[in-house]
């Protein structure tokens, strides 16, 4: 089986975030980047696919700068097959624009099952995996946290608000993951060494004009918390009472 | 005349708030683009009696695509009949809800109509030929305004970023076929698993109570459900250390890789605050949090903290609610 998994390099969510003096994106001086979150989900779960079926093909493709080279050997690392970079300078914030080169790239690749993140946790559009099916023309699941393949045959867990459904759908199909039982695994030494010989091809992103641009970015006025009314249960007489006259939520 | 495009959700055959969050967003663009609101309900037979409330909200026309197929949420056939009615009538804009379903729907038909999608919108502005809006990026912790020119404009609306707002109308209904056959759909529902269906939706409750690993045990969130039964509008969240503990189903789990929520009150019960969970809860109107530890994060977001152990407290603050509610 030829899986496609498409990753995102962004970074980890627990660091203290700039805004560049652009005004316009994040300051990624001091950052440590890896696959967004999601994403790593997906590269697991096509490895693991790839390993029980004993047969197949992992590629993993990443639109960007130079720099997303450095995401995709680490997914190299972890057990891709090959790697392809779809280069353009700076990454959009246009979703459907993505979704066309990544199209463009995958079209004509022979995937029976093509992966995304359910989000990419730096853009957060949520967008571009359903946009990539549909251009495809290929049948689509949305937040995917389990995934079984059986005689060209899918079936998979996505989570709705309050409920889940068990769906079934034919190959070739497009699937965003959401987080799953599984844990995306660390890169071993070995890993590491292997995926420097492993191939890393470069082609040029077909990108359109973007008609959805970031104008600004700022940080969210800090919430103004972190008073502490009280201890134990004699607090709350005072909590009801500013739950009452102050926050109006009572 | 522009004409602006709401998807007026549904769900299980009923109306939902956010619906009313998409038509009171479309009225707003509308009337600063001097044009009309044109909402679709899609269901199954019986889904047209909501035109005249989206009527009442500021739907012009309300379009009613009725069909057996539609009785749950159908991707396929969903996003077909909507595309295909916007892009036929050549409407400036579409709005969805950023809500689960409309997260699944809102980039299939922007696909469709070849058009970016301007996702999880908490705030907007016509601006010229464009349409500026404030969209919450790295996991809440950066605030970006972008600029979407495309036509049409296809925007989801982050749930309750949008207070609904009456404009009655009497609205002209007009029921259209679904495109193609329905029930063809490639992806085959073979099993629903309902979670706490009998419970107010998270996305939707006013009040949320959500319990964390400091209540040791799957039976103690009988006490959390109590506070959430004297609230009476409330209701039951929980961390991933809970639900991957299996002591609450997962679709309960509020955080970055749970649910997205913003209610008026969120009280945290024996949470640590971790910033996978904050990213979850963090725009919540007001934040109470209960942890015996007076270093735990989740006293740095919270507006009112108490420090102490939740099995005395809780029980303590049920009590002091019910009483407030049966008194007023
Ligand atoms: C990639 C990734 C994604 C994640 N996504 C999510 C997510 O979506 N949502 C989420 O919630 N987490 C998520 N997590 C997990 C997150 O990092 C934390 O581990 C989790 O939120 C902790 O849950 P908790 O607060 O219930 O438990 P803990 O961190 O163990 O906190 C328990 C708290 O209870 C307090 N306590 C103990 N006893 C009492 C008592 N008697 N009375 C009062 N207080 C008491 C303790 O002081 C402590 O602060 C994610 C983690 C990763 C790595
Ligand atoms: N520049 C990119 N390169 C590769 N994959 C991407 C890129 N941007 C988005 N994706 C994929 O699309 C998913 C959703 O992204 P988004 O719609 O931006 O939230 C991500 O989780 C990735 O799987």
């Amino acid at each position: 089986m030829k899986i496609a998994v498409c990753i995102k390099r962004a970074p980890d969510m627990e660091q203290r975030f700039k805004i560049a003096a652009d005004g316009a994106s994040v300051d990624a001086t001091g950052l440590k980047f890896d696959i967004s979150d999601f994403d790593a989900y997906a590269v697991e779960k096509a490895l693991k696919i790839t390993e029980a079926q004993g047969s197949g093909e992992v590629v993993v493709l990443s639109l960007g700068p130079d720099i997303v080279q450095e995401t995709l050997r680490k997914a190299l690392s972890l057990g891709a097959t090959r790697a392809v970079q779809l280069k353009t300078d700076s990454v959009p914030f246009d979703s459907f624009a993505i979704a066309e080169a990544l199209a463009a790239a995958l079209r004509d690749g022979g995937y029976d099952l093509i992966l995304f993140g359910k989000i990419a946790l730096d853009s957060s559009n949520g967008a571009v995996g359903a946009m990539t099916a549909e251009l495809l023309g290929t049948p689509y699941v949305t937040a995917v946290s389990q995934l079984d393949i059986a005689d060209g045959t899918a079936t998979a867990r996505r989570e709705l608000e309050g409920a889940a459904e068990i769906v079934a759908f034919p190959l070739p199909a497009v699937v965003s993951i959401d987080e799953g039982p599984w844990r995306p695994r660390l890169a071993s030494l070995k890993g590491i060494m292997g995926a420097k010989r492993k191939p890393l091809e470069v082609k040029p992103a077909e990108l359109a004009q973007p008609r959805y641009t970031v104008q600004t970015m700022q940080l969210p006025a800090e919430r103004t918390g972190g008073r502490i009314i009280g201890e134990g249960a004699d607090a709350v007489p005072e909590l009801v009472r500013l739950l009452q006259t102050e926050a109006k939520v009572l | 005349m522009p004409t602006v495009f709401a998807y007026a959700e549904t769900r299980g055959g009923e109306l939902r708030r956010v619906a009313l969050e998409a038509v009171t967003a479309a009225r707003t663009l509308a009337d600063a683009l001097g044009g009309d609101v044109e909402a679709m309900l899609v269901g199954a037979p019986g889904i047209a009696q909501y035109a005249e409330q989206l009527g009442a909200y500021g739907a012009d026309v309300v379009v009613t695509v009725e069909d057996v197929a539609f009785a749950r949420y159908n991707p396929e056939a969903t996003a077909a009949v909507a595309a295909e009615r916007i892009g036929s009538k050549g409407d400036r804009a579409a709005i969805f809800s950023a809500s689960a379903q409309g997260r699944d729907l809102a980039p299939r038909v922007a696909a469709k109509l070849r058009v970016p999608l301007a996702a999880d919108v908490t705030a907007f502005e016509l601006q010229g030929d464009a349409i500026i809006v404030t969209h919450p990026t790295y996991t809440g912790k950066v605030i970006a305004t972008a600029s979407l020119t495309a036509n049409p404009a296809v925007l989801s609306i982050r749930p309750k970023s949008i207070t609904p707002v009456e404009h009655a109308r009497s609205p002209r209904v007009e029921s259209i076929a679904p495109v193609g056959d329905p029930s063809a759909s490639r992806v085959v529902v073979q099993e629903v698993i309902e979670g706490n269906t009998a419970a107010l939706d998270l996305g939707e409750a006013p009040v949320i109570v959500s319990g964390g690993r400091g209540l040791k045990a799957p039976e103690n969130f009988a006490m959390v459900e109590e506070l959430a039964a004297a609230f009476g509008n409330a209701a039951v969240g929980a961390t991933r250390a809970v639900t991957d503990e299996g002591w609450r189903p997962h679709t309960d789990q509020i955080g970055q890789t749970g649910r997205l929520v913003s209610p008026d009150l969120y009280v945290a019960v024996g949470i640590s605050g971790a910033i996978q969970h904050l990213a979850g809860m963090r725009t919540s109107k007001t934040i109470v949090a209960i942890n015996k530890d007076r270093e735990a994060p989740i006293f740095k977001i919270a507006d009112y903290g108490i420090v102490g152990d939740a099995f005395e407290i809780v029980p303590a603050l049920t009590a002091a609610v019910r009483e407030v509610r049966k008194g007023g």
